[in-house]
């Protein structure tokens, strides 16, 4: 049985799940409206987190919560689960499935046949729906590919029990009940609301502007304090983060600047689409500093390009998008 | 980023590409397909360093002896011990054992099997201390 499931590629997997999703059900989405009204935006600089033995950095809220907020915001009703027994997890899916009901599916990166080897890492945040399935394959809308693709079934399996950080225990979800209609200027308005307080109030110093700051500060004693072979270990790491496949570019910073163009046509309010074309410059800003970050990563860092301008480019980055969140904050009011 | 200046600078991806947000020349968000970025490509050529780094150590200790061909798979496959124990199932100090030539020429053919059916290769391949092949490294005909 294959479902009609109309895929459309998007820059990131969740978001993308979401909006694919809602489009499914009658509620016509694009992923950055699902990305804003989820609350995407975020930034987090967590030192004591080591991936790879570097430290991560953050542009997006935590994982599943795009997701989870986008469908409460809308009053959407979403069955979720989880599974001790792969055998059991599949059939689950296949009873779905042949009751004509796309399956959103959390996996880790790892076991996907498909995916070309150079992303096969140990990540297991991915995301994806399962469309349907053809010929013991199953048939999948994996938002970061141009076209549906195919997947055998053991190693779906093996993708949906990966080990390691954030295990996905084989989880599943399905939309179960959709209302009438939907507000979406409401959800709008919420959606900006939750980025706006996470990056201005939330009282954590590794969080939001201030945890630009905090990463601006740190950056600048990178060299002292690792010396110069680790310290761009960190720079590439920053890089690799913010400019990764599924960001859209720039952190998220230009999906939202997408999302605010969007929700400028949706509210009638130009001031939004002012917004949006700031967002865009601290994009650009954010892209120079990964420029900057590159060449001294190759060894050819110019004048230009000390740690001092870096942290300079990210505080630059800090006050732009402070002042941005308060203006944001006033619109909603 | 104006969509006229979306990088298309091949990397890793070797030809997938993926979505990039930019505008149009009257400001319109469009999503536009980018191969890749060289600050981005650069950032990932770093990662894939230390990894090849990684494995050429560690096959210099597998033919100094001080290493099993465990050591080898394991690294390959972006593994620490912790996450190789959980996968196959045993406690992580015996994984660590396993690393070692001696213990490592012990173990009995159901382990053997584990550890090879996870690497997706057969038992003599995985014992196999001769064989340790060319190692896989994306973008590699780009950085010649």
């Amino acid at each position: 049985m294959i479902i009609d499931f109309k895929h459309r590629q998007s820059a990131h997997c969740e978001s993308g799940v979401t909006a694919n999703l809602l489009s499914h059900y009658g509620l016509e989405m694009s992923e950055a409206l699902a990305f804003g009204i989820g609350g995407g935006l975020f930034f987090a600089y967590l030192p004591f987190v080591k991936i790879n033995d570097l430290p991560l950095t953050t542009f997006r809220y935590t994982t599943g919560a795009i997701l989870k907020r986008t469908m409460d915001t809308l009053d959407i009703q979403v069955r979720t689960e989880k599974f001790r027994s792969p055998q059991k997890a599949m059939d689950e899916l296949d009873r779905v499935l042949d009751r004509g009901i796309p399956v959103g599916l959390q996996t880790g990166a790892w076991f996907l046949p498909y995916f070309p080897p150079a992303y096969r890492f140990h990540f297991n945040m991915h995301n994806m729906v399962v469309m349907g399935r053809d010929n013991g394959d199953y048939l999948i809308s994996d938002p970061v590919f141009p076209e549906p693709v195919r997947c055998d079934r053991t190693s779906l399996m093996k993708a949906r029990f990966t080990k390691g950080a954030l295990e996905p225990k084989g989880k599943m979800y399905y939309v179960t009940d959709v209302p009438d209609s939907f507000e979406l200027q409401a959800a709008v308005k919420i959606g900006i609301g939750s980025t706006v307080k996470a990056m201005l109030k939330t009282p954590l110093p590794i969080v939001g502007i201030r945890g630009m700051r905090f990463l601006a500060t740190r950056m600048e004693r990178w060299p002292q304090k690792l010396g110069q072979e680790k310290a761009v270990l960190y720079l590439g790491q920053l890089v690799r983060m913010q400019e990764e496949i599924g960001t859209g570019g720039a952190g998220f910073r230009f999906i939202y600047a997408a999302f605010l163009q969007e929700a400028a046509a949706l509210l009638g309010d130009t001031r939004l689409r002012k917004c949006s074309a700031t967002l865009t410059a601290i994009g650009d800003r954010w892209r120079a500093f990964a420029v900057s970050a590159a060449r001294n990563c190759k060894g050819r860092a110019k004048e230009q390009d000390t740690f001092a301008a870096m942290a300079a480019i990210i505080r630059d980055c800090a006050a732009r998008e402070e002042a941005l969140y308060k203006e944001l904050a006033g619109i909603i009011r | 980023m104006l969509k006229k200046e979306v990088p298309q600078d091949l990397g890793i991806a070797e030809g997938m590409k993926e979505i990039v947000y930019a505008v149009d020349d009257d400001g319109n968000y469009e999503l536009v397909p980018s191969a890749g970025w060289d600050p981005k490509n650069i950032a990932n050529d770093q990662a894939w360093d230390i990894i090849s780094e990684q494995i050429e150590k560690v096959k210099k200790q597998i033919k100094a002896g001080t290493l099993s061909p465990l050591a080898y798979h394991m690294v390959k496959n972006q593994m620490d011990a912790g996450l190789l124990a959980q996968y196959v199932g045993l406690f992580k100090w015996k994984v660590r054992r396993h690393l070692k030539p001696g213990a490592f020429d012990k173990l009995k053919k159901p382990v053997l099997e584990k550890y090879a059916s996870l690497f997706g290769v057969t038992v003599e391949q995985f014992m196999d201390r001769a064989t340790i092949d060319e190692d896989y490294r994306p973008g590699k005909d780009r950085l010649i």
